[in-house]
């Protein structure tokens, strides 16, 4: 029972492999302009061109760039709360939801503008079905396209050459939803209707149950919206419990399908990267890296999981099966646990099981995967955030064997180390300036801010940790017992939506642009090569000591706690 | 910012075409020929609907094979799950009750193997299985109240485990009321 779970995963994550490998060979061709399987797209690429009046001919610097990518993400916040604030009177809304609230509306906005999905409402009953398709569906396909064409920018400015122009940015975004978002959302939402999810414009449908109880059942265009929800790694499900209801998810097959699709542009885009730039083994140095994490914070996960709660043990309870608090049947706690660690080492943030009822090291493997950011990570910021973690390697590397710190034969510079150092502290200053000043508002009255957590104690506070790390993050998983849809959860996690989002993009990007500016260098025996197994070891130990120093004090609080009480 | 702010706004209304009119209908095309046209697999039992196939709904009369707990009462129009720590003092409190429920009216099964789905509530609140050791512990039980041979009741379950489609496709599950549906009608109701 146990191997065959076992087996089950590595089966899913060979599957992944088996895909993302050829998948990253075809958006090296897409991107470098080369043939390609769906070149049959290029008339509707152009088509939308013209009509959106944009010359793909004109090339960028890095900072046309950025400007490009900042305005039309504003124009999405705006059309976002347009319609989430007057949804309750627009057409397409058969279940008859209200319009959102200023705050909420601010935080459901900023959230999926960021590729993130915190959501502070309940799919079924905080949104009418326009609202499903015109922010939320929206939103999914073209901030996931954001995040790539950055990334596609990086690979641009990597290349050997001396140069300001890095192609054009609606060129990229655009792309990447013609060639790979929306083909691929075709072929996973017709699995998933297949298997009974449903796609359909009715609303929830009244009925008697077998034993006489009466309940409506909540449906909708949930196929569409489910597919490029794991694609795009954005993770916001239609349904309140996402990919643990049981028709957003409702077999085996397509929890393993849902969970594939959500890794593989990920995994894509680093073996994208190694075939654009041709040099391969650079990519399988971030690969195995990326993997070796995975892998680490993956074994605790299940190990736990599939040994149950010893709590429940002595009360006389069975756990055969393992921890089932917060976990359905058809999937069981392995494919679980898989589950809950892909979506928080990357970024998408969907949930097939209640992270807040996992044990309390499987707590914490989800919080290390977000708070490192960069094992796989999202769709193209993963990258981005690794390439940060890069830059900082190479610098310490080149001063512990006294050289020139350089990176694909570009030097590496005070202005390119600030920029990756502010980037990188960025993210534990965010998480813990904001936990901490949580706390100590939730100490100052706890009466009053009674209804924040769920649960007592250690794993309450893990609660408010958990919440800032996915908002940092842009993950959008929760410890769900958090009572966030109070204004101060909605604008302060809001607030470090917006800046964890764009701040880690603008960064890395400039880094890149800088260095693309920069004399090429050609390798010679005085370098040191950055796609070695020693370089990986060396990535490695930076984000290690990068996560652990700065976040073991407040794990120690949470969920090591937790572990000790319970263990 | 001048410069891109016309092209943003035009792009956005034209993927807004792409992504929320089109590439819907395209899904929506394709569900036509799906189970149920897209709208959901429902069950029927003597000449009306009684659920949904996938969607979990509350048994808890003792005559019927119990679901499992759920924390928004099998609210299908609002799932959730109980989000109760492994440590929370209240929630093993509550287990214990369940616990203690689930002996009494079971007295056959042993403490120590009570199952964990029918004392913990799932994810969803809505989940429609239950593992196949939670179904026979609870074969007594039902045989007992309906006046039915223990044995024709437990090959009523060994007909609903689903096996996974490959050995390693999946746990082994029965969905509840699939079972409770041919449990009516075994006892002519």
């Amino acid at each position: 029972m146990m191997n065959n779970e076992l087996l089950s995963l590595g089966g899913i994550y060979l599957v992944t492999l088996a895909l993302a490998l050829p998948l990253g060979a075809y958006l090296a061709r897409v991107f470098r302009g080369e043939k390609s399987l769906l070149d049959f797209m290029r008339p509707v690429e152009n088509g939308i061109f013209r009509l959106a009046g944009i010359d793909v001919r004109r090339e960028m610097s890095w900072q046309q760039h950025l400007l490009a990518l900042l305005t039309i993400n504003l124009v999405w916040f705006g059309l976002a709360m347009l319609v989430l604030s007057t949804q309750g009177s627009l057409p397409l809304n058969p279940d008859q939801n209200p319009s959102m609230a200023p705050d909420l509306a601010f935080n459901t906005a900023i959230s999926f503008l960021v590729n993130c999905n915190l959501q502070h409402y309940s799919g079924e009953s905080g949104l009418s079905y326009l609202a499903q398709l015109v922010v939320i569906t929206f939103l999914q396909f073209v901030s996931a396209a954001t995040g790539i064409a950055a990334a596609v920018v990086l690979f641009n400015a990597l290349q050997t050459r001396t140069t300001d122009k890095l192609g054009n940015f609606y060129d990229y975004f655009v792309k990447s939803l013609t060639r790979l978002l929306l083909p691929g959302s075709v072929l996973v939402a017709l699995v998933l209707v297949f298997s009974g999810t449903p796609m359909t414009m009715l609303g929830k449908q009244p009925l008697v149950t077998l034993q006489g109880d009466s309940v409506a059942v909540s449906r909708g265009p949930v196929a569409a919206m489910v597919a490029i929800k794991e694609l795009g790694t954005n993770g916001g499900g239609f349904y309140g419990a996402n990919s643990a209801h049981p028709l957003e998810n409702p077999t085996f097959l397509t929890n393993a399908v849902e969970n594939t699709a959500l890794c593989v542009i990920p995994v894509a885009l680093v073996f994208a990267l190694g075939f654009y730039l041709r040099r391969p083994r650079l990519a399988y140095m971030i690969f195995g890296v990326m993997t070796v994490g995975f892998a680490a914070l993956l074994a605790p996960a299940v190990y736990y999981e599939l040994h149950g709660n010893p709590a429940l043990t002595k009360l006389g309870v069975d756990q055969a099966l393992g921890a089932l608090e917060g976990k359905e049947i058809r999937f069981g706690a392995a494919a679980s646990a898989y589950w809950s660690i892909t979506n928080t080492v990357i970024s998408c943030g969907s949930v097939n099981s209640m992270h807040d009822s996992f044990m309390p090291l499987s707590g914490l493997t989800q919080l290390l995967g977000m708070m490192t950011n960069a094992f796989y990570g999202g769709c193209g910021v993963g990258l981005l955030n690794f390439f940060a973690y890069l830059i900082i390697a190479v610098f310490i590397a080149g001063l512990l064997v006294g050289r020139t710190p350089e990176l694909l034969g570009k030097k590496i510079e005070a202005r390119e180390m600030k920029i990756a150092v502010l980037v990188t502290l960025l993210h534990p200053l965010l998480i813990l300036a904001g936990t901490a000043l949580t706390a100590h508002l939730y100490a100052a009255d706890p009466a009053a801010n009674a209804g924040w957590l769920a649960n007592p104690g250690y794993h309450g506070f893990s609660e408010m940790l958990y919440e800032f790390t996915s908002a940092a993050a842009n993950n959008g998983s929760g410890f769900e017992g958090l009572g966030d849809n109070t204004p101060w959860w909605n604008i302060s996690t809001g607030v470090v939506l917006l800046l964890a989002r764009f701040l880690p993009i603008i960064g890395p990007v400039a880094i890149a642009g800088l260095l693309a500016r920069k004399k090429y260098v050609p390798e010679s025996a005085g370098t040191l090569p950055a796609d070695t197994a020693t370089f990986g070891v060396m990535v490695l130990a930076v984000i290690v000591i990068i996560a652990a120093l700065a976040f073991f004090p407040a794990l120690a609080l949470g969920p090591l706690a937790e572990h000790f009480s319970l263990y | 910012m001048k410069q891109n702010l016309l092209p943003a706004l035009r792009l956005t209304l034209v993927l807004l075409v792409v992504c929320c009119l089109i590439y819907p209908v395209l899904v929506w095309a394709g569900a036509q020929l799906a189970p149920a046209a897209g709208q959901g697999v429902t069950v029927r039992h003597r000449g009306r609907v009684v659920g949904y196939a996938n969607v979990g709904q509350k048994f808890d009369q003792p005559r019927y094979f119990n679901s499992r707990p759920s924390a928004v009462d099998y609210n299908a129009a609002g799932s959730a799950g109980s989000n109760k720590g492994p440590t929370n003092p209240a929630y093993l409190a509550e287990v214990h009750t369940r616990v203690e429920a689930f002996l009494q009216q079971n007295p056959t099964v042993a403490p120590g193997q009570v199952p964990a789905e029918l004392v913990t509530a799932s994810g969803s609140g809505l989940d429609p299985h239950l593992s196949p050791a939670g179904a026979y512990a609870q074969v007594e039980r039902v045989a007992r109240l309906r006046h039915l041979p223990v044995a024709r009741v437990r090959a009523l379950v060994a007909a609903h485990v689903e096996e996974p489609l490959i050995v390693f496709f999946g746990p082994a599950k029965v969905n509840v009321l699939a079972l409770n549906v041919a449990l009516d009608e075994l006892s002519g109701q």
